[in-house]
């Protein structure tokens, strides 16, 4: 397959979008995406959202979006993954874009979540509907099941899982794009209220509104515009059971596993090659997990490694969630996927201003649907 | 919820069938067309172990609208004696004693209520034993 590479970005601010519609926010970031690459046309696009029918009763959002961004009769198709959704997106476009059937491709993700919606009730429906959810267990309850098994296997600390909570805030700070632009303390994390035992407010993504689109381009495109390409290294995908009972060990996700496994040997990098990458915690729990599933930190060891400073954008080691993760910047569920793509294209162009990790050249982004049954990886490389 | 829907998982949920594979002999539950052990499609109706252990567990504090009215009450992964795991309430119990290792029992017990005039939900839940 040939090069493919990411030309422009554009996102909403996230956070209570009151004024604008789904259509709104969607447009404002593909607009920002195709302003930003140059572009005078695309040639198709993708649209991930997970569950637009149910938080505004819209569904075939490839076509509604096409329409109201004006590129009509393009081919517009919406890809749904659960939480992965802009991810799985992002990897529909790559993929076409790849195999040459297109040369410039709108990857972009958009949820709208304030307008009413019984949340708790919408995203549960990324769990089995009849042998989980019938039981009352609700998405941060999932966590908190992975959060207990984790702490009491590997001896991970409720301070530990504060931690990654008060660096994502303290990231999400410097993000102007950022839903919470506030710094947490560990206390106010450890006292806020209890939602899934061990699991409280603050260890949980909020609920958000909000749009990220990206345009995928051939290296021709690119040079062509004479863009600075950031190049899409590889691009893997994995799932598991829908229903965390099904797994034989709650605290690893098996799809991060192979999916990473599949990454690297595309990108033919290793873990320690990754410069720094944006990952999915949609819990505090989510990201311990993921930072060792994903190979960059031992087996039990992501707690200790996220209380330690491992993680932060200062260290040596490898700078986490920079944008502040889905914990402060916000989870737009459909959008997330492809802002952390952003996040990373934003980085390997040296414009992530208070927040750029230094000598940034590799990034990895890791975005998941479900208690782990879908994940998406990809890494990127800039110059 | 329509009562053909509720209707046919009743086997599993009122009686606790599952799939026993014929080809490796893993139980599948709920029971499924395809064994994802072995690929195998022929399987043996069987009845799970009604006692297992509390694998891990959670107090939901914050619930859906439909389970609002019950929280707190907690959840677990429990492992039952002949290995098949499943997610379920806890019942007859403070949720602050539950603890990881505890054993149970499983039980018949409603669940939920379709609104004001729909039909009650039944299933199992776990209670310590």
């Amino acid at each position: 397959m040939r090069d493919v590479v990411v030309i422009g970005a554009g996102m909403t601010r996230f956070g209570e979008l009151w004024g604008q519609s789904i259509k709104d926010i969607f447009v404002e970031a593909a607009l920002d995406a195709i302003r930003d690459a140059g572009v005078d046309h695309i040639d198709s696009m993708y649209v991930g959202a997970m569950s637009s029918g149910l938080f505004v009763g819209q569904e075939h959002l490839g076509a509604v979006m096409a329409d109201y961004l004006g590129v009509t009769p393009v081919p517009a198709t919406r890809v749904e993954s659960a939480c992965a959704s802009g991810g799985a997106a992002f990897r529909q476009a790559y993929l076409e874009v790849a195999s040459g059937a297109s040369e410039i491709v709108l990857a972009g993700g958009v949820e709208k979540m304030t307008d009413g919606a019984d949340v708790t009730d919408v995203l549960a429906t990324a769990a089995d509907q009849e042998y989980e959810v019938y039981q009352g267990i609700t998405f941060p309850g999932l966590y908190a099941l992975i959060a207990r098994a984790h702490m009491e296997k590997y001896g991970t600390t409720r301070e530990q899982l504060a931690a990654v909570a008060v660096k994502n805030h303290r990231n999400g700070s410097k993000n102007s794009h950022a839903q919470f632009r506030s710094e947490v303390t560990a206390e106010q994390v450890m006292k806020s209220t209890m939602v899934a035992d061990p699991l409280r407010l603050l260890d949980c993504s909020p609920v958000s509104d909000g749009g990220a689109a990206v345009i995928v381009a051939s290296m021709d495109v690119a040079k062509a515009l004479k863009k600075n390409p950031v190049r899409v290294l590889a691009s893997a995908q994995a799932s598991d059971t829908i229903a965390l009972h099904g797994r034989k060990d709650p605290t690893t996700i098996g799809s991060i596993v192979t999916a990473a496994q599949k990454a690297y040997r595309m990108a033919d990098k290793k873990p320690s090659d990754i410069n720094f990458a944006e990952v999915h915690d949609c819990f505090t729990i989510a990201e311990i997990v993921a930072t060792e599933d994903l190979g960059f930190f031992e087996k039990g060891k992501g707690g200790e490694a996220a209380a330690g400073g491992a993680t932060s954008i200062e260290c040596k080691k490898i700078p986490v969630n920079t944008s502040g993760g889905l914990k402060s910047k916000g989870h737009p569920v459909g959008a997330t996927g492809v802002a952390q793509i952003i996040e990373l294209y934003e980085q390997l162009n040296g414009r992530s201003g208070d927040r750029q990790v230094a000598g940034a050249r590799l990034g990895l982004a890791q975005n998941m649907g479900g208690s782990g049954a879908s994940c998406v990886i990809h890494i990127l490389e800039g110059k | 919820m329509i009562t053909a829907r509720y209707h046919r998982e009743t086997p599993q949920r009122y009686r606790l069938e599952a799939g026993k594979c014929s080809g490796c002999a893993r139980i599948s539950f709920p029971p499924r067309l395809v064994c994802p052990s072995c690929g195998g499609r022929k399987f043996e109706t069987v009845k799970l172990s009604e006692e297992g252990t509390i694998l891990t567990y959670t107090v939901v504090r914050v619930a859906s609208d439909k389970f609002s009215r019950e929280t707190p009450f907690a959840v677990a992964i429990v492992e039952l004696n002949d290995g098949v795991r499943i997610t379920a309430q806890l019942a007859d119990v403070d949720p602050g004693e539950v603890r990881t290792g505890q054993k149970v029992r499983m039980v018949f017990r409603k669940l939920q209520e379709d609104g004001k005039s729909g039909i009650l939900c039944y299933g199992y839940k776990a209670v310590v034993t």
